[in-house]
């Protein structure tokens, strides 16, 4: 499934990256890679961006971003 | 002896604290200025120790050293070009992982690297624990630790960075990063190669440059070919088969492949330096957080926020601008009654004192402002403004962060115009700045005044309020026109770090809002200056005898003696004036909007200031320029033929027309482009030209005369 589609609070194990070009390295940089697993901590009160957690860290990401990104949610 | 010099950089990503070690370090001995040819801030800092001259260079902010932002970009040429003595990188110690991304890219640059593990009390109230003795041991670099907002670990981090500048002895190479098996096969290929062909002409050390032409890195592509064109084509021909090979491998672009791995590597390393305390303490910052940004909660407090901003910087900046106002006038009567009366008087007067005044004027308000925006970033509630705002913003092609700025533009655009750096692509911050003249600047307000008070009457606040509405609207077109346009395609990702609520230092609010105050009076100050001074002259020159007539004959061009003749002559002057004349020939254009010469001068003069309009509208019809006379001006204006359509055309050219010559040297500046101030200029006043003909002309087929 997507990031996009993770609802708050829930948990997840990112598969893979996809998209191109600058925000495929940005996600990359930020530490979202292959493997990681983050929380989706909230989502802004216009419901994009969504905000994350992963390996302790507060990201924002807009709704079409997270869209690029598999998850596997944990159960 | 000559003194040794040495050159610290310090690196680190954003939030991670590298400010408060830079102030700690340097105390106020610091140097603001500009990266050469971009806006970038350069902060540059001197300290002695002994017989040493130590420079302490502020590298901007980054999560990496790919070359794929401009802060990225210049931060490693900074690096790779001028071999810095030592390298400080600051490091997050609550968020270690990340932070070492950058670190370790900086380690294989092969510099001599120091860690300064920043805020290691929060890291230990998190319940973290961080062994630094084995960090150190593992990739071979000091480690410190430090808590730079309270200033500790300074002295210690100072010391070391000293030893190691001065050390002989060069980095461990072989405790780096390391890659999987094929990666590394791969690098050791394409550094032999590099070696083997390139030799002495080798800027770099052929391992870094082998992973780099791995990544497809388009600048060191080019300055390999630029140091030696021949070799360079095999060696790119050679990198590009390899990537070819590794892509296939790995079924992947091998830039991904080695970020993978190299958070892989650091992953390795964080499992063995730190341990998590099981025991978690509450944590407060997402605590406030869950307030501040709550789905009902969030955005009144944050329209209370802003509105408490410009309560403070208008209300509490009311007073200083007040006594700087005051203390403006008495300098020029004084000059009035110190020079001989002639065109030195006039010039000190009127030219010189009245323009540094112009600039003085926002001094207050401007401190005032950038305090609050220092006091949002420093706490981190910025980068909530922007989760806030994303959604709406983004309506228009923008990021989340142009929404302070543009709401800045109410009060001031200078100020609105410089607090677009807090944008990372040069794209959305050059669009934030075109955008933000649309915002009608408080110096407009005194025209509507005058204007909607004199024509409009009772309906005066809602004319007004639609003309605020105008702007914004005419903001948001030019911002979806200029996004599909000239602008186009550098939407950048969103993607950031909500960094935790921190409490922040009085000193660093400080130097953060006299910093921008001191680039605001400095670099505007000169231009302003110069452009009153032009004014002055245009509307002075040629002088116009006392006695000619029409004019009064007892009076002589005295300012603001309020002698009834003397507004007649001062009137005569200006009209006769180059100004004046000006203002008659560019009359034709202004005819089918509704707007006769004298609001034509009106408009020219000001482009120094918008409320000059209305002081140059009195000079011209004759009524004085007190503030109090704005009734009688507004029925002098009626007198005079001008009808509520024209009024209400007039006012939207004034909301409209070019930015005042403040913000226009703020535009150059901050977009570091003399092009996009020109095309900001005609592009406003191209806008403001055809929809006040379209009010007027359209206003007039509608049958209001």
């Amino acid at each position: 499934m997507r990031l996009s589609e993770l609802r708050e609070g829930e948990s997840a194990t990112i598969v893979h990256v996809g998209g191109d070009g600058p925000l495929r390295r940005r996600i990359l940089e930020m530490g979202l890679v292959k493997g990681t697993r983050v929380r989706v901590e909230k989502y802004a009160p216009l419901k994009d961006p969504l905000e994350l957690v992963a390996r302790g860290v507060h990201l924002s990401l807009r709704v079409e971003e997270a869209e690029h990104i598999r998850v596997e949610k944990d159960d | 002896m000559a003194p040794r010099r040495l050159t610290i950089a310090l690196a680190g990503n954003p939030n991670a604290g590298k400010t408060s070690v830079f102030n700690h370090l340097t105390g106020t001995r610091q140097k603001v200025g500009n990266w050469p040819g971009v806006t970038v801030e350069k902060k540059e800092g001197h300290i002695r120790r002994g017989d040493r001259e130590i420079t302490v260079v502020d590298l901007p902010g980054t999560y990496s050293l790919t070359p794929f932002s401009l802060e990225e970009v210049i931060a490693r040429n900074y690096l790779l070009d001028e071999r810095p003595d030592v390298v400080i990188a600051v490091i997050d110690a609550t968020n270690l992982e990340r932070s070492l991304y950058l670190a370790t890219q900086i380690r294989e640059l092969d510099c001599k690297v120091l860690f300064a593990l920043n805020m290691a009390d929060m890291a230990r109230a998190r319940g973290l624990i961080i062994d630094g003795r084995k960090l150190a041991a593992l990739l071979d670099v000091p480690v410190v630790f430090t808590v730079a907002n309270r200033g500790e670990g300074m002295e210690a981090l100072l010391e070391e960075a000293i030893r190691l500048a001065e050390s002989e002895t060069p980095p461990d190479r072989s405790r780096r990063v390391k890659y999987s098996r094929d990666l590394e096969e791969a690098i050791g290929r394409l550094a032999g190669f590099l070696a083997a062909r390139l030799g002495d002409r080798l800027a770099w050390l052929p391992r870094w440059t082998a992973v780099k032409l791995l990544e497809d890195d388009e600048i060191v592509k080019q300055r390999l070919v630029a140091a030696a064109p021949d070799e360079a084509r095999a060696v790119l021909q050679a990198a590009a088969a390899l990537r070819r090979h590794l892509a296939e491998r790995y079924d992947e672009d091998p830039q991904i492949v080695l970020t993978d791995e190299r958070y892989g590597f650091i992953a390795g390393i964080v499992r063995e330096v730190q341990r998590s305390d099981a025991r978690r303490r509450v944590d407060v910052s997402r605590n406030i957080d869950l307030v501040l940004t709550h789905r009902f909660l969030g955005f009144p407090i944050f329209l209370f926020f802003i509105w408490a901003m410009f309560e403070l910087t208008f209300t509490l900046g009311e007073a200083p601008v007040g006594w700087i106002e005051a203390a403006v006038g008495a300098a020029a009567r004084a000059a009035q009654a110190v020079l001989p009366e002639g065109p030195l008087r006039g010039l000190v007067a009127d030219g010189i004192i009245a323009g540094v005044g112009s600039v003085l004027k926002f001094l207050p308000n401007i401190l005032i402002l950038f305090f609050c925006i220092a006091l949002f970033e420093d706490t981190g509630y910025m980068a909530r403004t922007a989760f806030l705002m994303d959604r709406i913003m983004h309506l228009i092609g923008l990021h989340g962060k142009s929404f302070i700025p543009m709401l800045m533009g109410f009060g001031c655009n200078v100020p609105a115009v410089m607090a677009a750096r807090t944008l990372e692509s040069p794209k959305d911050r050059i669009l934030t700045i075109l955008i933000t003249p649309f915002m009608s600047c408080s110096a407009k307000l005194p025209v509507y005044v005058v204007l909607a008070g004199a024509f409009f009457g009772e309906r005066a606040g809602s004319v007004i309020f639609g003309l605020y509405l105008l702007g914004i609207l005419l903001s948001i077109l030019t911002g979806r026109l200029l996004r599909s346009t000239l602008l186009a395609g550098g939407d950048a990702p969103f993607v950031m770090e909500l960094p935790p609520y921190r409490m922040p230092m009085a000193k660093s609010l400080l130097i953060h809002m006299w910093d921008r105050s001191r680039i605001f009076l400095r670099k505007m100050g000169g231009t302003i200056l110069l452009g009153s001074v032009i004014v002055w002259a245009l509307s002075s020159f040629p002088q116009v005898p006392a006695t000619a007539p029409g004019g009064a004959p007892d009076a002589g061009v005295e300012a603001g003696s309020g002698a009834p003749g003397t507004e007649g002559s001062r009137a005569l002057q200006v009209r006769e004036s180059y100004l004046g004349r000006l203002g008659r020939a560019v009359a034709p254009v202004f005819a089918p909007l509704g707007i006769e010469w004298r609001e034509a001068v009106a408009l020219l003069s000001g482009f120094v200031a918008k409320e000059i309009v209305v002081s140059t509208l009195g000079v011209l019809h004759a009524v004085g320029e007190e503030g109090e006379g704005g009734d009688t001006l507004g029925r002098a204006l009626s007198s005079s033929g001008m009808t509520p359509l024209a009024a209400l055309s007039m006012m939207v050219f004034v909301l409209l027309y070019l930015p005042c010559l403040a913000t226009t040297t703020a535009i150059r500046r901050e977009t570091g482009s003399t092009r996009w101030m020109l095309f900001s200029i005609a592009y406003n006043t191209a806008v403001a030209w055809i929809v006040s003909f379209a009010v007027y002309q359209g206003g007039r087929a509608l049958g209001y005369a």
